[in-house]
């Protein structure tokens, strides 16, 4: 040994050193760290492997708990490997198994010395060879090692047979083809007296037959008899678990197995075995009544438990059942809502996904109600996962769910003053769908938008940016309903609107000039009835009144005020339709006729003036654009009004008329009706040839990348489409994250805080949805209480008042298709393949079985026969003569002595056939073709072993 | 698979052993070991041992200052994991005698020993305590 190397091993720190060095050290743990990853990389070349173990050792031991890179040690972790000294190998073994993975390079090198140790005869150097394939096995491994795996799965050592188990289930996920080879010995296992290796072997058919239960159906049988007799919970449990899945494909199997499980639910005491019982039952076996019953009782009892975690599970198994049977979870409904105020923010979910399991029409007001009103007072979290989930309820399936929208359009707007609201984006989403798709919800939409756009305390919360875009533009487009349009332009104008990011303001200038003009079209109307009261023009208007009417199919509640005077008929119409009461109508019409005088009107314009003014030095061009347009239309209108104050009426007809004819175009421009677009309208348009979108666009995903416009219905006006400034459709696409929008506001103040209000503005408002405010005072837990007596219980439907609205449905499937792509596992595919083969092999009956399944359309009688014989319990089959034929004709083949009559003992029989099984597979062969009659006789190994 | 790994994370955070049973980079283990630590640390006594996390569970049990982690799949039950983790600290307590946060970090190549023994390709194969201790305790006295 040379001098260097005795130094080394002589000064060498070991791990201890190294571990209590990171504890003691003054130099801060990175630094102490480093300098000891400069030892270990010269210890480690040190040709005494020692020294080399050691160092390797105390690399293992950073990688594993400081993420120290150890892939680059990758021939140092061999050449310990391969030492002769247990202690050494095992250094080696662990850094190998620690480190290695498919990519790295020196791992051709390590068969060899894998293959030589699990040859060994030392138990312990096999123990960890196997223990090093389990984790790092790559194809190529698998390959090579599994004859020798499949040596130690014979292995007397249990503790060395349990390993080569444990590996199994690599070595064939990697290598399929392993499984001709090892099956029969696996299955073996499955008969072994010893725990151990059951235990293990069980684990491994668990993991196998969750990806792929139908392969794994012929050893029902087997496993039936391990979940009769084992004694042992780890195992039941993952017996168990492997029958809920054979179960859901096969009901013979669930017949089978319901006694045995209602059998260990009822005697055991473990409460993890009690739980899996029932996650069989709720998952599997749930039209078996006596089961069923069982199960919902236990369920009770976990849920009733002091315990989180068992309370916990006990709404989990909930969950699984609703769907099935929605009556177990009414049946328990008071713990469940009760549970909503769990100090656990998991078993407040849980019962949330409950409690929305249970919604109905007849129920969602008065959950939503309660709900929201415990929002409140939760933690931002689960705020926001409860208004989630009522949002995702009620939309679903077109507002299925919903039967007043007016009811619900001001849930949307209580939502969105809720302090901790993040779903801006659904909010805003249903908002103009339901303005597009339900008529009569839209006067209600925009006494909501009305109330947000009003709230200057809104306008300094980021997360309701978006809704208001949507009042805004709701506003706008359905401004015929408001009943006070100036008001709306003030709100929109109002200071603090210069918060907002730029596009969303864009879409508030935009809704001014859909108002503007069409306070300006009213007025005009409105003059024109009374400047020519009976004129050779009034035919016109009226005509045209009438025409616009049928246009729109829309009640309107301002302009049916002029039809008044022009044609009751029409305004009679339209008050049949209308839901408002004819005294508040009354009103607005008053109202309204008094609004829109040549006073009012100009000062409207200027106030629009005066505020639009200063954003004509504005730098974004969607503002700028739009404040333009406004103040275009507002200059055309006053060199027109000042004449008209003149009481000449000849020039004011004149005047008038040409303002009259611009107004009246462009509300037309705006009255047209917008309707929703299906998902996949874009598809149905052909694309131009010659058109190269991805080679341009692509360039923009990087920049835009969380720009992505909502693939949503996006607004499209019918007809004269190119006279519509385009805002409506910006509206929905321009939208802007709310991080991104306030840097760039803060940019812009900085370039013009001119234009700004002073910083301190923000103050001078109460907090948005001051908790405080005592309006949501109430205690909810009292509510929730009194929610789980009356509105969960399925009561008779209230009588409402009005039918529920109409929602307008595209034709084709709109409603979110979605896309099920299965995508079948090659690799799993792939093994169950090979099991089925293998497992057609053991058994050729099988094949005759699977055959039968396959055409259980057009089975002959005699066969339907044997197939209800299989359904029979073994007490009733006992009887029949064709069953005695039978296994009278089996046993001849078995050469084992008639029993007959003690064929009512199921457990003998079942050890007798045990005992008999593996001979009788060959016999089975041999005789195959002499005794086709006798296979069709018994069809299949699982309900001969089984039944 | 059903067991993904298994963590020993004391108070501060700090990981004291990682046993991986699906190849994870570092920095992969480093992102989940952060959140996980994150998540489940700042939660009460009173709160259930079950915390969902991307797309599986995890199962953990506090022990003095230790935390004990185990990811495991979604259809894992979650009552046996639990029992899992104190079959594991009772048999780390036969074998060091009341184990403490020190005994695993400075033996823990008999901690990932053990768990060998226990766990095999995320499946429990012995829930024996002799059993499992029997290799360590052979390679004690012959050392």
């Amino acid at each position: 040994m040379s001098g260097p190397s005795i130094m080394e091993t002589l000064f060498q720190r070991t791990l201890e050193d190294l571990i209590k060095g990171i504890r003691l050290q003054l130099i801060g743990e990175s630094a102490f760290i480093s300098k000891a990853m400069e030892e270990i990389r010269k210890e480690i070349k040190s040709t005494d492997l020692q020294t080399k173990s050691i160092a390797l050792q105390k690399l293992s031991y950073l990688n594993s708990l400081y993420f120290v890179d150890m892939s680059w040690a990758a021939f140092h972790c061999i050449e310990c490997m391969s030492s002769s000294r247990f202690s050494l190998k095992r250094i080696g073994y662990v850094a190998v198994s620690q480190s290695f993975d498919e990519q790295t390079p020196v791992l051709l090198l390590i068969t060899n010395q894998l293959r030589k140790d699990l040859g060994s005869v030392n138990e312990f150097e096999a123990g960890l060879a196997l223990d090093c394939l389990a984790n790092i096995a790559t194809v190529d491994l698998a390959r090579d090692l599994t004859p020798e795996v499949f040596t130690l799965l014979g292995s007397s050592k249990i503790p060395v047979r349990k390993k080569a188990i444990g590996v199994i289930l690599r070595v064939f996920e990697k290598y399929p083809e392993a499984v001709r080879v090892c099956f029969k010995r696996l299955v073996e296992n499955l008969d072994s007296p010893d725990s151990r290796i059951l235990s293990a072997v069980v684990g491994v058919f668990c993991e196998l037959a969750s990806r792929d239960p139908r392969s794994y159906l012929p050893l029902a049988p087997e496993f039936y008899r391990v979940l009769v007799d084992s004694k042992n919970n780890w195992v039941l449990i993952k017996i168990l678990k492997i029958f809920t899945k054979l179960a859901a494909i096969e009901p013979r199997v669930a017949k089978r197995i319901v006694e045995p499980v209602c059998d260990h639910m009822r005697r055991t005491g473990a409460k993890s075995l009690m739980f899996e019982c029932i996650r069989t039952v709720v998952s599997s076996l749930s039209e078996y009544e006596i089961a069923l019953k069982l199960a919902v009782s236990k369920i009770r009892e976990l849920l009733v438990d002091e315990d989180a975690n068992i309370k916990y599970l006990g709404l989990h198994a909930l969950s699984i059942i609703a769907p099935k049977h929605l009556w177990v979870v009414l049946d328990n409904q008071e713990i469940v809502i009760k549970s909503l105020i769990d100090a656990d923010a998991n078993i407040q979910s849980e019962s949330l996904r409950l409690v929305m399991a249970v919604i109905s029409r007849s129920n969602v007001v008065d959950i939503s109600h309660v709900l929201l009103s415990y929002g409140h007072k939760s933690d931002p979290d689960f705020c926001n996962e409860i208004i989630g989930s009522i949002l995702s309820a009620c939309s679903h399936n077109l507002y299925e769910i919903v039967m007043d929208f007016d009811w619900y359009v001001s849930l949307l707007g209580e939502m969105s003053r809720i302090p901790h609201c993040q779903k801006g984006e659904e909010i805003e989403n249903q908002l103009i769908d339901i303005g597009m798709r339900v008529r009569d919800a839209r006067l209600e939409l925009i006494r909501v938008g009305r109330s947000l756009l009003i709230d200057p305390a809104l306008l300094g919360n980021p997360y309701l940016y978006r809704i208001l875009c949507a009042a805004a533009w709701v506003c706008g487009e359905y401004v015929e309903f408001s009943t006070n349009p100036p008001e709306l332009v003030e709100a929109l104008l109002q200071p603090r609107t210069s918060m907002l990011p730029p596009l969303i303001r864009a879409v508030y200038l935009q809704s001014v000039l859909k108002i503007l003009t069409f306070c300006m079209y009213s007025h005009l109307q409105k003059q024109s009835s009374i400047s020519f009261p009976s004129s050779h023009n009034l035919e016109g208007v009226m005509a045209e009144c009438v025409s616009r009417r049928k246009t729109r199919e829309s009640s309107d509640i301002l302009t049916s005020a002029q039809d008044d005077v022009f044609n009751p008929m029409i305004s009679e119409n339209i008050l049949c339709e209308e839901d408002i009461p004819v005294e508040t109508k009354g009103e607005n019409l008053f109202f309204e006729k008094n609004r829109f005088s040549q006073e009012s009107i100009v000062n409207l314009l200027n106030a629009i003036e005066s505020a639009l003014e200063p954003l004509l030095g504005t730098l974004e061009v969607e503002i700028l654009e739009r404040a333009r347009n406004v103040l275009g239309l507002i200059d055309l209108i006053k060199q027109q009004i000042p004449n008209h104050l003149s009481p000449e009426e000849e020039s004011f007809s004149r005047e008038a008329s040409e303002v009259w004819k611009l107004i009246r175009s462009m509300n037309d421009a705006f009255c047209e009706e917008l309707g929703p677009v299906s998902f996949t309208a874009q598809e149905k348009i052909q694309l131009p040839e010659g058109l190269v979108l991805e080679e341009n666009l692509r360039e923009l995903d990087s920049i835009y990348g969380i720009l992505q416009p909502p693939l949503n219905f996006l607004p499209q006006r019918e007809e004269r489409v190119e006279e519509l400034p385009d805002s409506e459709w910006r509206s929905r696409d321009d939208l802007e994250p709310s991080n991104e929008s306030t840097s760039l506001l803060v940019e812009h103040r900085k370039r013009h805080g001119l234009y700004y209000l002073p910083s301190g503005v923000s103050n001078d408002y109460p907090l948005a949805n001051d908790p405080r405010s005592g309006e949501h005072d109430y205690d909810e837990n009292e509510d929730l209480i009194r929610l789980a007596a009356q509105s969960l219980a399925p009561k008779k439907k209230p009588n409402y008042s009005k039918p529920r609205p109409v929602v307008v449905r595209l034709e084709e499937g709109e409603a979110t298709s979605h896309i099920v792509s299965k995508k079948p596992n090659s690799k799993y595919d792939l093994l169950s393949g090979v099991v089925q083969d293998v497992l057609q092999e053991t058994n050729p009956m099988e094949s005759s079985q699977k055959g039968k399944e396959k055409v259980s359309s057009d089975v002959p009688p005699g066969s339907k026969e044997n197939l209800q014989d299989l359904v029979d319990p073994m007490g009733e089959r006992s009887g029949s003569g064709k069953s005695k034929h039978r296994s009278h004709g089996k046993e001849r083949g078995h050469k084992i002595p008639k029993k007959n009559d003690r064929e009512k003992d199921e457990n003998c029989e079942r050890a007798r056939q045990k005992g008999s099984h593996r001979l009788g597979r060959k016999k089975t062969r041999q005789r195959a073709e002499g005794q086709t009659d006798l296979h069709a006789h018994t069809p299949g190994q699982i309900p001969d072993l089984l039944l | 698979m059903g067991i993904r790994f298994i963590l020993m994370v004391n108070k501060q955070g700090q990981t004291r052993l990682a046993q991986y049973y699906e190849y994870l980079t570092l920095e992969e283990r480093r992102a989940l070991e952060g959140e996980i630590v994150r998540k489940c640390l700042a939660r009460t006594e009173q709160q259930c041992s079950f915390v969902e996390h991307r797309n599986y569970k995890i199962v953990y049990r506090r022990y003095a200052s230790l935390f004990f982690l185990v990811g495991v799949d979604n259809d894992e039950n979650e009552l046996a994991i639990l029992e899992f983790i104190h079959l594991l600290v009772e048999t780390m307590d036969r074998h060091f005698g009341n184990v403490c946060e020190l005994d695993i970090m400075f033996h823990l190549d008999k901690a990932h020993f053990m768990l060998e023994e226990m766990v095999m390709n995320g499946c429990i194969v012995e829930t024996s305590k002799s059993n499992i201790l029997m290799p360590i305790q052979l390679m004690d006295k012959t050392s």
